[in-house]
């Protein structure tokens, strides 16, 4: 065993709160970011995924459960109805983290940044070196290492949505309304290959450090919260919440407001309004870092493919909680989590992403702004 | 310019000014460039640990520095200064070109030169060379496709790899379920895309542009997963085959499979792989130029000035009668039709398709048809489809680093030419006796 993986091992059993036997990795969290249907051959403990998620659907039991006794109908309801709430919330979140980058870039500048799903990518590669470095100069205390983490690789992420918007975009601002959209689809498989290039095809991994898990109820019927999964939820609020404060309270938030309403209007006012833009994307690549760091540390493993599928669900979300506004995106990506893993949990997991999309589809048929955005008013 | 006419001290001093802010710019790239590249590229995981790699991004750090130097540099020097001025006035250039009609009557013999030279080429290539020009001419019809839903009609379409597919499995599920061959399913195919076309647009097609955009997206997903996921009808991700085309009943076959009668045999000429491939680019071609003309000839009538206009102000064109949902939708369906042929070419060409081939890449390389070539050019939209086809093939030697210098090639050449390669034409009207 290598001394980093022993080090880790013993770190993680130390770590422990809950019950040491139920890893992060064995839960059968639908909480999956990898590109297509046919990458989950390395999904660990298959046995246990396939009871929740696979060919028996909860009506199916629900029906053959209650044939046989009818009284314990409604707990059974009850615990799975919790478990895939709460694997919808943490996959909600994380949307709602990425969505924000998506929504923002759009409400200032109007374009869809196709790049920020892989600036994302980026961010799960980052995780993983930094932990990997950190660890092999010694560090033992986990907190500290998990922190380190997250600020070096929201740093770095940061330096990529600058960069990018200061190659790509920023030419390209007086351009027709296409040439950004094809920019940023140049970058985007820029940053795919790039990194496949560098990092190689195969899919990378971090260890599972946190393994405690929340159990309540008793026997075969309960709901299980990992760690990991109750720090996205709390860490994704707060990072939305310290968002918003910015958005709404200080003068940084008041400039990217007024650019966004009136670019033309908030430059004569003395707005630089090329530095808000910029900071637009700092801050939409850093959002995007905290959710590489969250999703790496819960599912385990990645590739340099995530970025696409995960890119396109958070702008869905974007898109469902209407354009171009903030607590529409976190909104949105909330309730794309949980119809998502619901859907996942009761109907079937094959489909889980012709339904996202379809319920893009539906929203925008019957309410074209999505659900918090303003309703466009053409001048003219 | 101020400099040539100071006096050699003040030169000097500008000159100094101006290799200080060289320097310091180089310095920011090169900190920059480490500090983006230095992990991803210099450190790299190897199970729970890394390797360390940092000579390379040390390297593209160096170059990156010395080329932003340079740069800086040669921008300042008069020579640049007048480089930089044209590169600008070029990116600042109107939308369309007016061709009067003496020169597009100078044009018809070059339209007939390239026709000539498509039709000889595969005579003349090798089996390699003509699959590329297979290729290159199935992006071009569905850059002409596209070109009709995005460059004249100015409908986003992310999705349009949904009616490539269509048209592709059109061919492959009927042979197999509907036994149709090739000529009775490629009418078919199309209708069927262009019913895919006018289920999806007509919802859709109220909607503002980027939400169409992005709803196209989706759709083209939901076509991809759904081919994907439905096993037991289209085979799911090993995929089906596809039928070979014939003429007239004679196979392409050394013997026959269908009942028919081999090609070669018929003709009394030896057995050739090739003619399969070269009937198919011929019949593409014929296709293609057919879908020029139609192209050419619908911009000049009602519905494609209809499909421009809304394009240039919608408003204007609601208040003067139009119907928007319809002429879009015309646009939107005609595009499905064209991809839902190309999809039937494609499918017969490979003789098997899975839906890997139908992935948003498709989309994107599309719509970049469409975009490089210059929104709404016909020609550009050509060039930009055969030159994004071969350009790969010319590059197979940097095999790894193809899709990279691709994405990059995209980010310059918007850069570049936001508007495109070339700039759309129309044609100018003469009334003889009224202009002088």
């Amino acid at each position: 065993m290598p001394p980093l993986l022993s080090l880790l091992v013993g770190r993680a059993v130390k770590f422990c709160v809950g019950r040491v036997g139920a890893s992060a990795r064995n839960l059968p969290i639908l909480l999956d970011f990898s590109g297509g249907g046919l990458r989950y051959a390395n999904s660990p403990c298959p046995s246990e995924s396939a009871e929740l998620n696979g060919s028996t659907s909860l009506w199916g039991r629900v029906a053959a459960f209650s044939y046989h006794s009818p009284g314990n109908l409604i707990r059974m309801d009850w615990h799975i109805l919790a478990q895939q709430l709460v694997n919808g919330l943490t996959l909600g979140s994380i949307y709602g983290l990425i969505a924000i980058g998506y929504t923002m870039v759009y409400g200032i500048v109007g374009m869809i940044n196709f790049a920020h799903g892989d600036v994302y990518m980026v961010s799960a590669y980052l995780t993983a070196i930094c932990l990997a470095v950190l660890f092999s100069f010694g560090i033992d205390s986990l907190p500290f290492a998990l922190l380190a983490t997250l600020a070096t690789t929201m740093l770095i992420t940061a330096a990529y949505g600058w960069t990018i918007e200061r190659v790509a975009y920023r030419p390209l601002r007086s351009a027709p309304r296409l040439a950004p959209l094809i920019s940023a689809i140049g970058m985007s498989l820029v940053l795919q290959n790039g990194v496949q290039l560098s990092q190689g095809a195969k899919t990378q991994g971090v260890p599972s450090l946190i393994p405690a898990t929340l159990r309540f109820g008793e026997g075969n019927d309960f709901v299980q919260i990992t760690l990991v999964q109750l720090m996205i939820i709390v860490v994704s609020l707060t990072s939305m919440a310290a968002l918003t404060w910015l958005i709404q309270r200080t003068s940084l938030g008041r400039q990217c407001r007024a650019t966004q309403q009136d670019r033309r209007m908030a430059a004569i006012l003395g707005i630089n309004t090329d530095r808000i833009i910029s900071t637009v994307f700092v801050i939409g690549a850093a959002m995007a870092a905290i959710a590489g760091v969250l999703v790496t540390l819960n599912y385990g493993s990645f590739d340099f493919y995530i970025g696409f599928v995960t890119g396109i669900k958070a702008f869905t979300a974007a898109v469902l909680g209407g354009i171009g506004s903030l607590p529409g995106a976190m909104l949105g990506g909330l309730i794309l989590g949980l119809s998502e893993a619901l859907f996942s949990g009761m109907v079937n997991t094959d489909y889980k992403d012709v339904f996202a999309f379809s319920l893009l589809v539906l929203v925008l048929i019957f309410r074209p702004t999505g659900l918090l955005g303003k309703p466009e008013v053409e001048k003219v | 310019m101020p400099s040539t006419a100071a006096s050699p001290a003040a030169s000097e001093v500008r000159w100094n000014l101006v290799f200080r802010q060289a320097v310091l710019e180089a310095a920011a790239a090169f900190a920059l460039a480490l500090l983006l590249l230095g992990p991803i590229v210099g450190l790299v995981l190897d199970g729970y640990q890394v390797k360390n790699e940092l000579q390379r991004p040390l390297l593209i750090a160096a170059i990156i520095a010395v080329g932003r130097f340079l740069v800086t540099l040669a921008t300042h020097t008069p020579a640049g200064q007048a480089a930089l001025d044209r590169f600008n006035a070029r990116r600042r250039q109107p939308g369309v070109l007016v061709v009067s009609a003496a020169e597009s009557g100078r044009q018809r013999w070059w339209l007939l030169a390239i026709i000539i030279l498509g039709l000889t080429l595969p005579f003349l290539a090798s089996k390699y060379w003509l699959t590329v020009l297979i290729q290159a001419m199935i992006y071009v019809l569905l850059g002409l496709g596209l070109n009709i839903v995005v460059g004249l009609a100015g409908l986003l379409d992310l999705g349009y790899v949904a009616f490539y597919a269509v048209g592709a499995y059109g061919l492959a599920l009927g042979a197999q379920y509907l036994d149709l061959g090739f000529w009775s399913a490629l009418p078919l195919a199309a209708m069927l895309a262009a019913l895919f076309g006018g289920v999806l647009g007509f919802p859709v097609l109220r909607m503002h542009g980027d939400y169409l955009a992005i709803v196209t997206l989706g759709f083209g997903e939901i076509i991809r997963l759904v081919l994907n996921n439905w096993l037991e009808f289209t085979g799911g991700p090993n995929g089906v085959s596809a039928p070979a085309p014939q003429l007239f009943g004679l196979e392409f076959t050394r013997t026959a499979r269908d009942g028919g009668v081999p090609f070669h045999e018929y003709f009394q000429i030896s057995y050739d792989p090739l003619h399969r491939f070269v009937f198919i680019y011929l019949v593409l071609f014929l296709i293609v130029c057919l879908m020029v003309v139609v192209v050419t000839r619908l911009r000049d009538m009602p519905v494609g000035r209809a499909w421009e206009a809304l394009r240039e102000d919608e408003i204007a064109c609601r208040a003067l009668g139009i119907n928007h949902v319809l002429v879009k939708l015309s646009a939107f369906m005609m595009g499905a039709t064209v991809g839902g042929i190309a999809g039937v070419f494609f499918a017969t060409y490979q003789g098997f398709i899975n839906p890997m081939s139908f992935n948003f890449f498709e989309s994107a390389l599309i719509v970049a048809i469409v975009v490089l070539g210059g929104l709404g050019s016909t020609t550009g939209v050509i060039v930009a489809a055969v030159v994004l086809t071969i350009l790969p093939e010319l590059l197979r030697a940097f095999a790894d680093y193809r899709v990279f210098a691709f994405g990059a090639l995209m980010v310059l050449m918007m850069i570049w030419r936001p508007r495109g390669l070339m700039r759309p034409r129309r044609r100018a009207f003469e009334v003889k006796g009224l202009c002088p």
